[in-house]
C-alpha cells in the first residue's frame, strides 16, 4: 500500500465518521460505556487489592517470653526465624519497650498503672512480633518454634506464650486467608463478566454499523476496489470511535476518582483512587486508550470480512 | 473479447437459470439482452463479473476464464468492466464527485488525473452543475448518469448496464440509452440487459433473447420478440 493509498484510507474513515454521524455517536457511545466499566474494573481492582493487603498487614504473630528469658538467646531465636523463607519481618521489642508501650496503651487507665506501680518491678518478658510473607504460612512458623522449643529439651522454657496457639485467633487468621482469597476470585470473576459483557455489547454495535453499509461494500467490489482499500476506511472509523470513547471515559473518571477519592480512602484504608487516578494516570490511559483502539479496530476488521465474499 | 461457453447455472433449490449457454460479443459491439424477469439475464451479468461461479461451463474475457483466477485479477478484471445497475448502487455518504472519482481511486489513479478526468465524465453526461450533490439529493434519472459516468470514468473496454432504466421514467430512458449508444460510437463494447421493448426496437442492434435459461434467439438487428 502506497502513500497516496493511505492518504485516502485516512480521509475516507474520516468522512464517514462525519457523515455517519449518529451511527458514529451511537457506536463511541457504547464504547464509552465498555471503556467506563474497564476503568472501574481497575479501580476495583486497586481497591481490592490494598483493601486485602491491608487485612494481611494486620495479622500477625506475637511471641511473648518468660521475664528471665536471656536477651542473646531471644536475639538468637530472632536470627534463626528471619532465615525463614516465609517469614517477612521479625522485630523485637526488649522487656523495657514492651513496658512503654504497655503504659502507653493504658495512660487513661490509672487502676492499671497504680496496679504496675505497686508490683514494684517489670512483669512484662520480651516479645517478637512475627510478620508472615502470606497468612497462611503462620503455621508453619509456629511448627518451627514448636521444634525449637522441643530441641531445647532440659533446658529452661523461655517462651512463655505465642499468641497463635490462641485457637480462636488461629481460627480467625485461617478464616481471613479463605475470605480474602474468596472474595478476590469473586471480584475477578465479576469484573471479568462485566468486561466481557459490555465488550459483546460493543462488538455487535459496531457490526451493526457496518452491517448498514454492506451494500456500499458490494459496490466497492464491483468497482474493483481491494480488499485492505474497502476495509482500512471502516478500521479507521473504528480507531476513531475508540480514540474518541477513550478520551471521554478519561474525562468521566476524573471526577468519579475525586468524589470516590476520601471514602474508598477511610471505607477501605490504604488507597485513595484519586491519588491512585492521578500518579498512574499514564497506565489508565493506556489501557483505556488501547482497549478502545483495539477494540474499534478488530471488531470492524471482523465485521467488514463478512461483506467481502463477492 | 467475451464468450460464453456452454454455461449453465443451477442453484441448490434444483432452480435452473442457465441452461447450456453459449454466445460470444465481440469488441465494439452493441448488445442487448432480453428476455422476462428470471429468464436469467442478470446471472449471466454477474458471471461476467465473477459475482457467481457458473455450475458448468466457462465465460472468457479476452481469452482468460474469469472464473479461474485470483482475486487480485478480478479486481483488476472489474476495474475493466463498468457497471450500470437497476437500483444505480451510489455510494449514499458520498457526493456525485466522490462516487465517480472512488472508481478512480480503487484503479489507483493520481490526485491530478482524479480532479481532470471527474468533472469532465459529469459534464458529459450532464451533471456539472451537480457534482457536489449527494445520491439523496438527485432524481433517479440524475442518480442513474452518476452511475454512467462512474462507469465510463476508467475508460473501461466493456460496459455492463443491467436494467439500467427499469426504474427511470420514459425522458430518463431515452436519455440513458442516448449516452450508452454514444458510448459505443466512441469504440467501448456495450451489453445491456432489458426488459423494455421499445427501447429495444429503437436500438436496432444485436439482440439475444433468454427464455427460462435457454438462449432462443440470437439476431444481428433485432427486436423484442418473446
Amino acid at each position: 500500500m502506497n502513500w497516496l493509498d493511505t492518504k485516502r484510507i485516512f480521509r475516507a474513515g474520516l468522512l464517514d465518521f462525519w457523515r455517519n454521524g449518529f451511527v458514529s455517536f451511537a457506536s463511541v457511545l457504547m464504547m464509552v460505556f465498555t471503556l467506563f466499566v474497564i476503568g472501574l474494573a481497575m479501580f476495583t481492582g486497586v481497591v481490592l487489592g490494598s483493601t486485602l493487603e491491608e487485612f494481611r498487614n494486620k495479622a500477625d504473630m506475637n511471641v511473648y517470653f518468660t521475664t528471665d528469658a536471656p536477651e542473646a538467646n531471644i536475639l538468637a531465636l530472632r536470627d534463626s526465624l528471619i532465615t525463614l523463607p516465609q517469614v517477612e519481618s521479625v522485630a523485637y521489642f526488649s522487656r523495657e519497650e514492651a513496658l512503654a508501650a504497655f503504659r502507653e496503651r493504658h495512660q487513661n487507665d490509672q487502676l492499671t498503672l497504680q496496679a504496675l506501680e505497686e508490683l514494684g518491678q517489670n512483669p512484662l518478658g520480651a516479645v517478637l512480633n512475627i510478620k508472615a510473607k502470606d497468612i497462611s504460612q503462620y503455621e508453619l512458623i509456629a511448627n518451627f518454634l514448636r521444634g525449637q522449643q522441643a530441641l531445647g529439651e532440659g533446658e529452661p522454657q523461655i517462651i512463655e506464650k505465642i499468641n497463635y496457639y490462641d485457637e480462636g485467633h488461629r481460627r480467625a487468621i485461617d478464616l481471613l486467608a479463605q475470605y480474602t482469597n474468596t472474595a478476590q476470585l469473586i471480584a475477578l470473576v465479576m469484573v471479568g463478566f462485566f468486561v466481557l459483557m459490555t465488550v459483546a455489547i460493543s462488538f455487535n454495535t459496531l457490526r451493526l454499523a457496518i452491517y448498514s453499509s454492506r451494500d456500499e461494500i458490494q459496490v466497492m467490489r464491483l468497482v474493483g476496489a481491494g480488499r485492505t482499500y474497502i476495509r482500512a476506511p471502516f478500521v479507521v472509523e473504528g480507531v476513531l470511535y475508540g480514540l474518541i470513547a477513550a478520551v471521554i471515559t478519561l474525562l468521566l473518571l476524573y471526577p468519579l476518582a475525586w468524589w470516590l477519592g476520601n471514602s474508598t480512602e477511610s471505607f477501605f484504608g490504604g488507597v485513595n483512587v484519586f491519588t491512585y487516578f492521578i500518579t498512574h494516570f499514564l497506565l489508565f490511559f493506556a489501557v483505556i486508550t488501547g482497549s478502545g483502539v483495539a477494540l474499534g479496530a478488530v471488531a470492524s476488521f471482523l465485521a467488514v470480512r463478512r461483506y467481502l465474499k463477492i | 473479447m467475451i464468450y460464453y461457453d456452454r454455461v449453465s447455472k443451477i442453484y441448490p433449490d434444483d432452480s435452473v437459470a442457465l441452461d447450456e449457454v453459449s454466445f460470444s460479443v465481440e469488441p465494439g459491439e452493441f448488445i442487448s439482452i432480453v428476455g422476462h424477469s428470471g429468464a436469467g439475464k442478470t446471472t449471466l451479468v454477474k458471471m461476467l463479473l465473477a459475482e457467481e461461479k457458473p455450475t458448468s461451463g466457462s465465460v472468457f474475457f479476452e481469452s482468460v476464464n474469469v472464473h479461474d483466477i485470483s482475486r487480485n485479477a478480478i479486481n483488476t478484471l472489474r476495474r475493466k468492466i463498468g457497471t450500470v445497475f437497476q437500483d444505480f448502487k451510489l455510494l449514499p455518504q458520498k457526493t456525485a464527485y466522490e462516487n465517480v472519482a472512488f472508481a478512480m481511486e480503487a484503479a489507483g489513479r493520481s490526485e491530478h488525473e482524479i480532479a481532470s478526468d471527474v468533472p469532465h465524465v459529469l459534464k458529459l453526461v450532464d451533471l456539472g452543475e451537480k457534482m457536489n450533490n449527494f445520491p439523496d439529493e438527485l432524481s433517479g434519472g440524475e442518480q442513474q448518469r452518476v452511475a454512467i459516468a462512474r462507469a465510463i470514468v476508467n475508460q473501461p473496454d466493456v460496459i455492463v448496464a443491467d436494467e439500467p432504466t427499469g426504474n427511470l421514467d420514459p425522458v430518463n430512458t431515452f436519455e440513458v440509452v442516448q449516452i450508452l449508444k454514444k458510448i459505443n460510437d466512441l469504440g467501448t463494447t456495450v451489453i445491456l440487459t432489458t426488459h423494455n421493448k421499445g427501447v429495444i426496437d429503437s436500438l436496432k442492434k444485436r439482440v439475444v433473447t433468454l427464455d427460462r435459461g435457454k438462449v432462443v434467439r440470437d439476431d444481428r438487428e433485432g427486436k423484442y420478440i418473446l
